[in-house]
């Protein structure tokens, strides 16, 4: 005889195979369609729209089935025995399947079908809809755009129905949505259906490396008033905008609220967040590698602006054009690209964020040292478990302040707030304040008797 | 140079070690039975669950404790010469200490029931608990939890993340009837039973059956009702681990003896943690505290006592936290299950019923002792100035928002949280809009 809990138990197992089935022959379907896109030029705009929709379907049905009917709270219920989630056979094949499109994308686009005399394949199947929005055939870059939106968004309501009960969270992923959807594909897109030049007025220098060119600035500057425009913009973001609302609210407005990278990183990233790594050695790792980046960035940028300006390609001996060739394929594709989002299932989703990313090295070292922000840890309250560290995609050992009682204040900190939200004792709290600004690293909040005895001996 | 052994791994002893490291040079020596290495025993539950791996809930690394001269034994102490000061191991090894610290925690325990001993039996503290649990939980039916306490709750929920239904056995009317303040006693039964957790109050265990195989195969309740399982959780509590050190020049009462400095009857023999008793309860505590950051506390303690002048253990204000399935739980200062005169208190529960603010006071003097709070985060500091400042009941509705710690963009609910009071008390309070951080610093260090 069955009873409640064990009818209950038996749905939930049903709808768990139900989903792993549903899912198969949804992808078999998929790759079924992409297949003979590859072969035939059998492509219509209702067919891509169809296909896409089907897609966005499945993955909210995915979402539904997974948290819907579940009560509001945490789910990382076998986050870390799932095969996909926990480094599992899943995941390692998502990985070689995410590292090939990147590597195909990048370096061999013809074999996904892009042609000057006509596309075919994958990318010739978007191009009705690359037609639709600037008359003219897609290119590998807007079939990435494309799909690269359309993870940001479904993602994204997983996301929000996973977290559905934390307002921070839920506005935090609309924002991004929004800023993905509407400042990187939309305006960009349609910039181009009127001949004006591409531009993203979200994206930055030195994320956005190609600011400094002399193609784009010469673009900018024979674009009339809106180029003008795009490019004080992009000067006032580097030097004003972004340093103001980094100081007043840390460098989360822009990695967790409105960059592209951090968005794919929160949203289609966020069930391999906890595979970062915390060790000491991942963090010396990081502060080497982070820096050096930016540094070559820095190096880089002047020298394409000292060609820019001379004519002359070499600056103390580097080749200008070289430099900014390597750049681009090594940390500009290899690194943001393949192994920032390929290695997602196997290294988590910020990998590119904490290793690689010289914007957000900038904004870090601007939170570290002038910014209001930080994580407030709720007095005696921590028990040392752990979560907050594990569920960090920075690989921040957020537990070793907390348990200390001291305020989290780090350079690489994104401030998505998930330490914050998977705490089970209300610990953590991403704040700003600026009374405390010069001690709020230091403060020691804990109740220490000893603290207090320390006093007495001074 | 003193050698310093600590019998015990966990918090306590760890805490211990690691300010004796900071304030000495002594040799430091940690024996364990149990672990080779410090994990956060409060995370075990996570564990379970797939929220971590073993290795992420210890909070050092391995290297940790090389890097900073902390001898690690995973050892069992099987006896103490007192006189002598030396100690024996399972292993043959004879140790002599100069000071010793006892830090040996708690068992889970045990009334008596028939069938306790069996496999597939256990309580949830010790790390072979878990390993029993995951051994268990493999083609299990059921499972059954005895104990409506702190502890019962987390392996309900364990064996509810992995699909196995739960049977919840509770003594009281409501769970945790002794400890919560009715209402919030009865929020949590409801959200017990909106996980499906088969939750039966007013019930307890009479009986585990064998299954032939000295493995548990059910229970007989008070109630004459057999439920068949294959696992008993035993959550009643837990007690000092000191069966050891019984009949020894060790004075015991339930647990280790100490004095305010934390010393034993014998020199230079310290305890801390659960498994010490105060000699002299501090004013509105209990002589024992089987509570993380009480552990931490002592070891602090002990490690200032040790190594510089006599300290007295303080803990402060009383405050604690636990989470409910997905009901968080936070306390500060006086809180008893029953309020009576002098006391009162001010209760207001969300219309989702699953969040709620409970304030207690005193009657004549209108000052507020303890904060109560269901699904809502209160900053730790502001809560405890409050309480110490014998700041008055309307003072503190009117700046409520100082003490919210709840994430950003939170629901404003404080509205409904002061209208409530105000019709209740008969009052006029208008909120005081102030609630960001730097109105908390300024509250926090006026005078």
């Amino acid at each position: 005889m069955m009873n409640h809990s064990n009818i209950i138990r038996s749905k939930s197992l049903i709808r768990s195979k139900f989903q792993v089935i549903l899912i198969t022959i949804g992808l078999g379907i998929l790759l079924g369609i992409f297949c003979l896109a590859q072969f035939t030029q059998l492509v219509s705009f209702g067919l891509l729209v169809s296909l896409l929709l089907g897609i966005s379907l499945i993955i909210i049905y995915y979402s539904k089935t997974l948290y819907a009917n579940l009560p509001e709270g945490i789910k990382n219920n076998g986050v870390w025995t799932g095969t996909l989630t926990g480094r599992g056979v899943s995941a390692w094949i998502l990985g070689v399947v995410l590292t090939c499109f990147y590597i195909l994308l990048y370096w061999f686009p013809h074999i996904l079908g892009l042609s000057t005399s006509g596309n075919t394949g994958i990318i010739g199947f978007f191009d009705p809809l690359s037609q639709f929005f600037k008359n003219q055939p897609a290119s590998e870059w807007f079939v990435y755009g494309t799909l690269y939106t359309l993870a940001i968004i479904l993602f994204g309501i997983k996301f929000i129905w996973k977290y559905r009960h934390n307002k921070y969270q839920l506005l935090r992923t609309i924002s991004v949505i929004f800023f993905q959807t509407a400042f990187a594909f939309l305006l960009p897109e349609f910039m181009l259906r009127l001949n004006l030049p591409f531009n993203d007025f979200k994206n930055m220098w030195p994320l956005n490396y190609y600011f400094f060119d002399s193609w784009h600035l010469e673009e900018l500057m024979h674009a009339g008033n809106i180029g003008w425009f795009m490019l004080i913009w992009g000067l006032a973001m580097i030097f004003l905008i972004s340093p103001i609302l980094t100081y007043l609210y840390g460098k989360r407005w822009y990695c967790s609220w409105v960059c592209g990278c951090g968005g794919l990183a929160e949203t289609a990233g966020d069930s391999f967040r906890h595979l970062s790594d915390k060790s000491i050695k991942a963090w010396n790792l990081e502060r080497y590698l982070i820096y050096s980046v930016l540094l070559i960035s820095v190096i880089m940028t002047v020298g394409v602006l000292y060609s820019y300006k001379t004519g002359v390609n070499t600056l103390l001996g580097i080749n200008t054009y070289e430099l900014r060739k390597w750049y681009g394929f090594i940390i500009g594709a290899a690194f943001s690209g393949v192994i920032g989002v390929g290695f997602y299932p196997l290294l988590g989703s910020r990998v590119w964020c904490r290793f690689g990313c010289p914007m957000a090295a900038i904004l870090g070292i601007q939170q570290k040292f002038f910014s209001r922000f930080r994580i407030t840890t709720n007095g005696g309250q921590c028990i040392t478990c752990g979560n907050c560290s594990t569920y960090c995609e920075m690989g921040i050992d957020v537990r070793a302040y907390a348990q200390r009682g001291q305020n989290i204040v780090r350079a690489s900190c994104v401030g998505c707030g998930i330490c914050a939200a998977v705490c089970p004792r209300g610990v953590l709290r991403l704040e700003n304040g600026s009374a405390d600004i010069s001690t709020r690293t230091t403060q020691l909040k804990t109740i220490h008797i000893s603290e207090d005895a320390l006093r007495i001996l001074n | 140079m003193a050698r310093i052994f600590i019998i015990g791994n966990g918090i306590s002893g760890v805490t211990a070690a690691r300010h004796i490291r900071k304030l000495s040079n002594h040799d430091i020596t940690i024996i364990s039975s149990e672990s080779s290495h410090f994990f956060a025993r409060t995370a075990l539950m996570y564990v379970y669950m797939g929220h971590m791996r073993f290795k992420d809930i210890k909070p050092y690394e391995d290297g940790f404790w090389k890097k900073n001269r902390i001898e690690l034994l995973h050892d069992s102490v099987i006896g103490i010469e007192f006189i002598s000061k030396s100690l024996t191991l399972e292993s043959g090894l004879k140790l002599h200490y100069d000071q010793l610290i006892l830090a040996t925690g708690s068992i889970p325990n045990k009334m008596g029931w028939p069938g306790q001993d069996l496999q597939g039996v256990s309580g949830l503290y010790h790390l072979q608990d878990l390993e029993m649990m995951e051994q268990y939980s493999k083609n299990c039916s059921r499972a059954v939890i005895v104990g409506g306490g702190l502890i019962g709750i987390e392996m309900a929920e364990m064996f509810h993340s992995r699909h196995i239904p739960v049977t919840l056995v509770v003594r009281e009317k409501e769970y945790w009837y002794n400890i919560l303040p009715p209402e919030e006693a009865a929020m949590i039964s409801r959200h017990i039973h909106e996980h499906n957790i088969d939750l039966k109050l007013n019930c307890e265990l009479t009986e585990i059956l064998d299954n032939g195989q000295g493995e548990a195969a059910g229970v007989v309740l008070s109630n004459g009702e057999q439920i068949e399982c294959n696992y008993v959780g035993l959550t009643v509590g837990v007690k000092p681990n000191i069966e050891f050190l019984k009949n020894t020049a060790l004075e015991t009462d339930r647990g280790i003896l100490v004095n305010e400095q934390l010393e034993t009857n014998i020199a230079d023999v310290y305890a801390i943690g659960d498994c010490a008793q105060l000699r002299h309860a501090l004013s509105g505590r209990k002589p024992i505290e089987a509570i993380w950051y009480t552990g931490r506390m002592m070891g602090e303690t002990v490690a200032y006592n040790i190594c510089k002048e006599p300290v007295s253990y303080n803990p402060g204000i009383w405050f604690n936290s636990a989470k409910f399935l997905d009901i968080e739980y936070q306390v500060y200062g006086f809180v008893p299950s029953k309020i009576q005169s002098p006391f009162n208190s001010f209760y207001w529960e969300h219309t989702d019923g699953k969040k709620s603010i409970r304030l207690v006071f005193n009657i004549e003097t209108s000052e507020i002792l303890g904060f109560n709070l269901m699904g809502i985060r209160f900053r730790h500091e502001v809560c405890e100035t409050w309480i110490s400042k014998k700041t008055g009941l309307n003072d503190v509705v009117q700046n409520i928002r100082l003490a919210f710690f709840d994430p950003e963009f939170y629901k404003n609910y404080e509205v409904s949280f002061v209208e409530s009071f105000n019709q209740q008390f008969n009052q006029q309070i208008i909120l005081n809009k102030n609630k960001t951080l730097n109105h908390v610093f300024k509250f926090l260090t006026q005078k």
